[in-house]
């Protein structure tokens, strides 16, 4: 049940994002969650409001998309998606595989709305 | 170039502040930010200056993780029987409550921090550092960290350690890595403890508990031993001392090399 603590570093970089770009409030979070991450995606977006009361995001969307696991043969050369619980190349079977994507837990995009955009702002948006 | 004309809008950044683009801007005021980091950042960066703060004491750092009973309290006692007079070796302990574990340790005449999470199912990085600062490090040569017991969270956060070992005891059953792939994924070695009950076991098999680690595509080594009899516990202490003598040598090489650098520099 690691969720909550997972989500709560989640909230920390949201409103970093958030102050940065002078926020008003945060309208959506876009998460990417691969299945090999440890976190699961349910309890995420139940750990989410208790993690983000009071906060800019406090009544944002969790988007959380679903990455799929991916191994690439160094066996065969090929790229196969698999089952989180079987690691193998699909093509040829060996287990001499590595993870190309399953084991992400990444925050993609935070959508803000800001109330005025300032010359100062859009700066720190081009350069960050 | 100004920022208010769009004249900093380069071929290479254009894309994001098209409509649609990560950094777009709509009339409404609703802007999309994009980020692309790891949710635990914060924890990551914590965990590489605990590695950093064991490197530069040449310290090895070695993350026990295990279900709660499978032997990583016992397995410690025994290695510091049989290592403690060659290296000097210390453990943070990891439990939920009760500095039981930390005394077990502090038995044996080696210094153990107690970090009790109250009900927090894991270590994190954090907590690891205000650890590091209770120890001498310059005095060690290898930290044991005995995570919390618990197949679950403890692999997703890193602590700043040099290698993961995982015991599996056999009383627990040899599809322990298929239950809990995360978990075994991220072993460097797992170790299947309490073999010496392996002879009343008729349903664990030492080839299929290697087999299910395989089909997690983890080429780790896996061996069996009893920390109560002592059987096959050459081979763990032989992969420690390897271990501790590989991180000396590759610590010894960056420093001739900066030395180099450093001379060679105009």
């Amino acid at each position: 049940m690691h969720e909550l603590a997972v989500c709560q570093a989640l909230m920390d970089q949201v409103e970093n994002v958030a102050r940065e770009q002078s926020a008003a409030h945060v309208v959506s979070i876009h998460l990417g969650i691969g299945p090999l991450s440890g976190v699961e995606p349910g309890l995420l977006s139940q750990a989410f409001p208790i993690a983000s009361a009071g906060s800019l995001a406090a009544d944002a969307e969790l988007v959380i998309t679903s990455l799929p696991v991916v191994v690439h043969c160094r066996e065969c050369d090929c790229q196969s998606e698999v089952q989180p619980t079987r690691l193998l190349c699909s093509h040829c079977g060996a287990w001499q595989t590595t993870l190309v994507s399953g084991d992400e837990m990444l925050l993609e995009r935070v959508e803000v709305i800001c109330e005025k955009s300032t010359p100062a702002q859009a700066r720190g948006v081009l350069h960050s | 170039m100004c920022d208010t004309c769009g004249c900093n809008v380069t071929p290479g950044n254009a894309h994001l502040v098209k409509p649609g683009g990560a950094l777009h801007r709509t009339d409404d005021g609703r802007e999309a930010v994009s980020v692309l980091r790891n949710l635990l950042h914060e924890n990551d960066h914590t965990a590489a200056h605990n590695r950093q703060h064991f490197d530069q004491h040449g310290v090895l750092a070695i993350n026990l993780m295990s279900s709660p009973g499978a032997g990583k309290t016992a397995l410690l006692e025994a290695t510091i029987k049989r290592l403690g007079k060659e290296l000097s070796i210390a453990v943070i302990e990891g439990d939920l409550e009760t500095e039981n574990d930390a005394e077990r340790i502090r038995q044996h005449g080696v210094p153990a921090i107690q970090i009790t999470t109250g009900s927090a199912c894991h270590l994190d990085a954090h907590m690891v550092h205000d650890a590091l600062h209770q120890l001498d490090l310059a005095a060690l040569d290898i930290v044991f960290i005995e995570n919390v017991g618990n197949l679950v969270c403890p692999a997703s956060f890193d602590l700043g350690q040099h290698a993961n070992v995982i015991l599996l005891s056999v009383p627990e059953g040899d599809d322990k890595p298929a239950k809990y792939p995360v978990m075994f994924r991220a072993a460097d070695l797992v170790l299947l403890s309490k073999c010496d009950l392996l002879p009343l076991l008729d349903d664990f098999s030492t080839d299929k508990a290697r087999r299910h680690l395989r089909e997690l595509a983890n080429p780790a080594e896996v061996f069996e031993l009893s920390a109560r009899t002592g059987d096959g516990m050459t081979q763990w202490l032989d992969w420690v001392m390897d271990r501790e003598a590989r991180l000396e040598h590759r610590l010894g090489e960056l420093h001739t090399d900066n030395h180099a650098d450093a001379t060679t520099a105009p």
